[in-house]
């Protein structure tokens, strides 16, 4: 097995008398898209910036590409959104991109790997962000959404091994989202790892592999999307079927009908989905809603947060909870 | 490229772009223009006079000169103070600095790139308006302050100095607090000089200790009483001795003999060790 991006072992961060993180042990492998999740003031930036070597653990050990929390060269290959992200006001995007390709040439020389040749190129990295046609205009006439396009833009800046976003669609709207998901698979397939700090739960569900869930400094649970989220379940509300033919859906997983009329079969494979509708109509059933129920990442993350001031968002506008790829009939 | 140059470069481009240079530039032709032409009267009026000898007019433009020169002092103190304040602390309130220093460079970079870049621009500034202020002066005059080089770089040292204690507060405080603390640090050092003068008349031992232990803490005074021997004819010297004696050594805008070679080194010394601090500081500080 190849050695881990991220290696943490009791990672632990103390402000004053509070505790802003307390025994992180996570491990991020190469290739994968690991969230980061948690509400408002969980820890979250507190431990990106521990990984960053931005500030210092009081407890604890990690490693990032092998090397020491902070270490120089190893910063050479990673990028990184900041959860506020600012840029100088008075250079223009493309002025941007290019300082901070100066600033990663620093140390070690530029050893950017394959594919780098475009990664390189700040209107390249702007063009990727959507930005390509701004880069000659200041940087303080940009809009929130602009500046946070940019700076993911520079985070990607050289096809770093690791990429680490912070929040990285806060001040983005629904498509803006969208393109960020887009953008980090394709981060992703090129060989990049992302560490994706987010409390926005639908958009970590729909685009990282692995999960860890942390709350006040503690990791409350991690491990594979597929792990933590439990068996797929697909919900439909039908009308006009013989009671025969509901117990005939048995054949695509374990079946359950609710008082609210909505029947719902657990275990199946998502692919067959279209194969349970076709099934209904066949037999003469009419389909009003179909609900893939996919948000079982919230009702984790919920179950292990607690309801009361959370702060933790299912980004209703970017379509989510058990609403997300749901068809209406 | 280095981290620190990659930094120094920044910084000349931001002043450049947000006018700062112009800015200067602009008042510095403008303060030239206006005590010059202050000077040329004063002077048009004095030989129009028929008791006053040219000696006494030369006198008289070399300590218009020196008061002069305590308003550019003056001003680059203020802007050594406001150029340094925000250096780096307005990077750290706004966040620039995070995806910075998440790059490959060591904050002591950021600190001296930047130190580099602001001490390029007062002392251009300083050299700018102290050398064409002394040239302008003698085309109206005639008159020549004896070591005009020295003058301006003991102008520029002690703008360097309170720039560099002004990045030393940027790396903890706000820019708006460190700017005022050095400003009135500026202020005390002054007048901490004028209170040895007096402690050393009136003979008090423990005023001059004090007072002294001031001046070599921030050594922005010592360094302004050498743009002031820099800038007397020899004969204010000999007549302030004659009649002053030890009491015009209080006067802030005489200086009988230029700054003692252990302190023109501490001074020297001083910057690399504050500048020193200040990389700690920026180094030890949680971001």
């Amino acid at each position: 097995m190849a050695d881990p991006v991220i290696d943490t072992d009791g990672l632990a961060k103390r402000y004053g008398h509070t505790d802003a993180l307390v025994d992180l042990t996570l491990r991020v492998e190469p290739g994968e898209i690991f969230g980061f999740l948690g509400p408002n003031g969980a820890g979250k930036t507190t431990a990106v910036k521990l990984l960053l070597g931005l500030a210092r653990a009081t407890g604890g050990s990690g490693t990032v590409l092998g090397a020491p929390l902070g270490d120089r060269a190893a910063r050479h290959e990673i990028g990184y959104l900041p959860e506020l992200f600012r840029y100088q006001p008075w250079l223009n995007a493309r002025e941007v991109v290019e300082l901070h390709a100066r600033l990663r040439s620093v140390h070690g020389g530029d050893r950017g790997r394959a594919g780098g040749g475009a990664a390189h190129d700040p209107i390249a990295a702007l063009d990727t962000v959507g930005l390509a046609d701004r880069a000659g205009d200041a940087v303080g006439d940009f809009s929130k959404g602009m500046q946070q396009r940019l700076g993911l833009a520079v985070a990607l800046l050289g096809a770093p091994r690791l990429v680490i976003l912070d929040e990285p669609t806060s001040a983005l709207d629904p498509v803006g989202r969208a393109n960020v998901r887009s953008i980090v698979r394709g981060a992703a397939e090129a060989g990049s790892t992302i560490f994706l700090n987010s409390h926005l739960l639908t958009e970590v569900e729909r685009v990282c592999d692995r999960v860890a869930i942390v709350d006040h400094g503690r990791v409350l649970a991690s491990g594979r999307m597929d792990d933590l989220l439990g068996e797929p379940q697909v919900r439909l509300r039908i009308t006009d079927l013989a009671a025969a033919d509901v117990a005939e859906l048995r054949r695509f997983g374990r079946l359950a009908v609710g008082e609210d009329g909505w029947l719902t079969i657990t275990g199946i494979d998502s692919e067959r989905i279209p194969d349970v509708v076709a099934a209904v109509v066949g037999a003469g059933g009419r389909v009003h809603a179909v609900d893939p129920a996919r948000s079982t990442l919230e009702d984790l993350f919920m179950r292990l947060v607690g309801n009361a001031g959370a702060g933790a968002g299912s980004d209703s506008d970017s379509g989510s909870g058990s609403g997300s790829g749901g068809v209406v009939a | 490229m280095s981290g620190i140059r990659v930094i120094a470069r920044l910084t000349l481009a931001e002043a450049a772009r947000r006018r700062i240079l112009w800015v200067l530039l602009v008042l510095t032709l403008l303060s030239v223009a206006l005590t010059t032409w202050g000077i040329e009267r004063l002077v048009a009026l004095g030989r129009l006079e028929g008791d006053v000898t040219e000696v006494e007019i030369q006198v008289a433009v070399s300590q218009v000169l020196i008061l002069v020169a305590f308003m550019f002092s003056f001003v680059l103190a203020m802007t050594a103070a406001f150029l340094g304040a925000p250096s780096i602390a307005a990077d750290l309130e706004s966040g620039v600095a995070h995806a910075m220093l998440a790059r490959p460079i060591r904050r002591s970079d950021l600190v001296v790139g930047r130190w580099l870049g602001l001490v390029t621009i007062v002392v251009t500034y300083a050299a700018l308006s102290g050398l064409l202020e002394i040239a302008a002066v003698r085309y109206v005059s005639g008159y020549a302050p004896p070591q005009p080089w020295l003058s301006v770089v003991f102008l520029a040292a002690q703008a360097v100095v309170l720039l560099t204690f002004a990045m030393l507060l940027s790396t903890r405080l706000p820019a708006i607090a460190s700017g005022a603390i050095c400003v009135v640090v500026f202020g005390l050092a002054w007048m901490a000089g004028v209170f040895a003068g007096v402690g050393r008349f009136f003979d008090a031992g423990p005023l001059v200790t004090v007072a002294e232990a001031s001046r070599w803490l921030l050594p922005s005074d010592g360094l302004w009483r050498g743009t002031v021997f820099a800038l007397e004819p020899p004969i204010v010297i000999a007549g302030l001795e004659g009649f002053g004696g030890p009491a015009a050594s209080a006067h802030p805008f005489y200086a009988a003999t230029p700054p003692p070679t252990e302190f023109l080194v501490w001074s020297a010394a001083w910057v690399v060790l504050v500048l020193a601090l200040t990389s700690v500081s920026l180094s030890r500080r949680d971001l």
